[in-house]
């Protein structure tokens, strides 16, 4: 696909002795969220982390914006314009809120004062909290800050991990509409258990088993697919 | 509500808390040698927080066992030395002004000397070892071995008498209490090189990335942040303060020898361990709890002073096993 702004090609990635991906390639296209879902130890998170150079792989091509990134160091990676959101949400408890931020902001200059702006926009809680230390914020405002931070520079990818993990339905609700927003300005890669967040913000999907891709398509197929739900994702029609 | 006080108020509960126990010894002897012996803890503990306040960084953000910091600590005393030597006229003049320019042509000259040589060891060898601690305890116990055989090849394997500029000799009498002047100077220097440490970590950028990595370091590097560049500054800063401490401890001991530094790294590891890895306060304050206790115990039970710290560090470890200050403070 000529629209493609990341590519994955065969990525093989090992925790220690341990063969957790084993030929992932998919890609995620310009202007549309890709949600990656699978069940538990499917190699989803292990996926980013590769992608973001955290974990290298043994094998594999990463091609970002035309550039192969495969190799790269997480901190060159970032400075590409890829922005992660870990699972665990990766957040300084011990510093504040508007100092995550500024560990976060790689340029003090205008279009990142506007783009922290608009993040406040987006999430307003954040800035009712500003001077507090991020450990005493709520799961939801944790989330928040994390988006907010990996969102702060001038990025054209946006990774994010599970972000609907052990939050409650309001505010998944709040998240879904900001994912929404956020897709109108840069690609999202979405990893996501959660089977009502990934249909409602996902274009694209990948269903990971066992460190491979199983099934990929469009999300509306895979909404109207309860075999292909209740085999991979176990998800009976009564549930979904 | 009671865990919400304790919870918000945590450190400075641990501060009074220490506070108390620290004035308890005040019931046991007369005010005045409570007072020599609190301005002689305070002297200790602020030469044990230039020691131990860089093994605490290095472990707290690079998760790094250096065994090879004593050894620094070591080579900082013995540059001193040999700049005290250079100046020797400074050091015996009877002129504040060039007393103190010889203690910081000292301070400049045991710092950078020993900044470039933590940032080889760094660049060399640690960065090898990132991630075991096994191999990282081997190889920086060789580190010291070869640093401290450096130190007998170029300065000689015997003990050498350490000049002490003239200003820092003898006591004030104050009220009748002697005030020894080079204790007076340790605990401002421990308490500048407080201030200056805390300044950067809260209010640049650069102290800020460094308290998020000693937290995360994958999200650091998550976020454009070269992390190795800062291991290699972190490494690099935390041997100048122990050059620091070496040169302040070997003009306090009057000595200079080149196993001085396993002596003190037991200490700074006694201190981490009370304070909390990578906490700059919590150094801090695990090195006066040391220097004090010690000086109090010598006084009132002078056969216990040598065991008092392994026994504060059982039970603080017990208490709170992740030491009294969390990391990145």
């Amino acid at each position: 696909m000529n629209d493609a702004v990341l590519k994955a090609d065969n990525l093989q990635t090992y925790i220690g002795h341990h063969h957790i991906l084993q030929g992932i390639s998919f890609e995620a296209r310009a202007d549309a969220v890709t949600v990656l879902i699978g069940r538990n130890g499917a190699g989803k998170s292990t996926t980013l982390k590769t992608l973001m150079g955290l974990l290298p792989p043994s094998e594999g091509v990463i091609v970002y914006n035309g550039m192969n990134i495969q190799g790269k160091r997480p901190y060159e990676i970032a400075r590409m314009g890829i922005g992660y959101v870990p699972e665990d949400m990766g957040i300084f408890a011990d510093l504040t809120v508007e100092e995550n931020f500024k560990v976060a902001k790689l340029k003090e200059d205008e279009a990142t004062a506007g783009r922290l702006d608009r993040i406040l926009e987006l999430f307003g809680a954040l800035g009712k909290f500003w001077h507090a230390p991020a450990g005493n914020l709520s799961g939801g405002q944790k989330q928040m800050l994390a988006i907010g931070r990996a969102m702060v520079n001038n990025i054209s990818l946006l990774l994010i991990d599970e972000p609907s993990k052990g939050l409650a339905p309001i505010i998944v609700e709040a998240l879904i509409e900001a994912i929404n927003q956020i897709k109108e300005e840069c690609v999202v890669v979405l990893v996501e258990q959660n089977f009502y967040m990934a249909s409602a913000v996902g274009d694209y999907f990948h269903i990971l088993d066992d460190g491979r891709i199983v099934h990929s398509g469009r999300m509306e197929a895979l909404v109207d697919d309860e075999e292909l739900k209740s085999r991979y994702l176990g998800i009976s029609k009564s549930k979904s | 509500m009671t865990e919400t006080i304790l919870k918000r108020w945590d450190n400075e509960l641990v501060i009074a808390g220490i506070a108390v126990l620290l004035l308890l010894p005040l019931f046991g002897m007369p005010p005045k040698t409570y007072l020599t012996l609190t301005i002689a803890g305070l002297a200790m503990g602020m030469l044990l927080f230039l020691v131990a306040s860089g093994v605490s960084i290095i472990l707290g953000l690079m998760d790094v066992l250096n065994f090879a910091h004593g050894a620094l600590f070591a080579w900082g005393a013995y540059v001193g030395f040999s700049t005290f030597k250079l100046l020797e006229k400074w050091v015996q003049a009877d002129s504040v002004l060039l007393n103190f320019g010889a203690f910081a042509a000292a301070i400049i000259c045991a710092m950078t000397v020993v900044a470039v040589l933590g940032m080889v060891l760094e660049r060399v060898i640690v960065r090898r070892v990132y991630g075991n601690h096994l191999f990282q305890i081997l190889i920086t116990f060789g580190a010291t071995i070869v640093l401290v055989e450096m130190i007998r090849v170029i300065w000689g394997p015997n003990d050498d008498v350490m000049s002490v500029p003239l200003t820092f000799q003898g006591n004030w009498d104050v009220f009748d209490v002697i005030i020894d002047r080079y204790r007076i100077i340790c605990i401002l220097i421990g308490a500048l090189v407080f201030g200056a440490v805390q300044l950067i970590l809260k209010k640049t950028k650069l102290g800020l990335i460094v308290r998020a990595g000693v937290e995360n370091r994958d999200m650091v590097q998550a976020m454009g942040h070269n992390i190795f560049l800062l291991f290699t500054g972190v490494f690099a800063v935390g041997a100048g303060l122990a050059a620091l401490g070496g040169l302040a401890m070997s003009i306090f001991s009057l000595q200079v020898y080149p196993d001085m530094g396993s002596t003190y790294l037991l200490f700074a590891f006694i201190v981490v361990i009370i304070g909390g890895l990578g906490s700059v306060t919590g150094s801090l304050v695990g090195a006066l709890i040391v220097g004090l206790s010690y000086n109090y115990v010598a006084y009132l039970v002078p056969w216990a002073a040598a065991g008092v710290n392994i026994i504060i560090m059982i039970i603080i470890l017990l208490i709170r096993p992740k030491g009294l200050f969390t990391a990145g403070k």
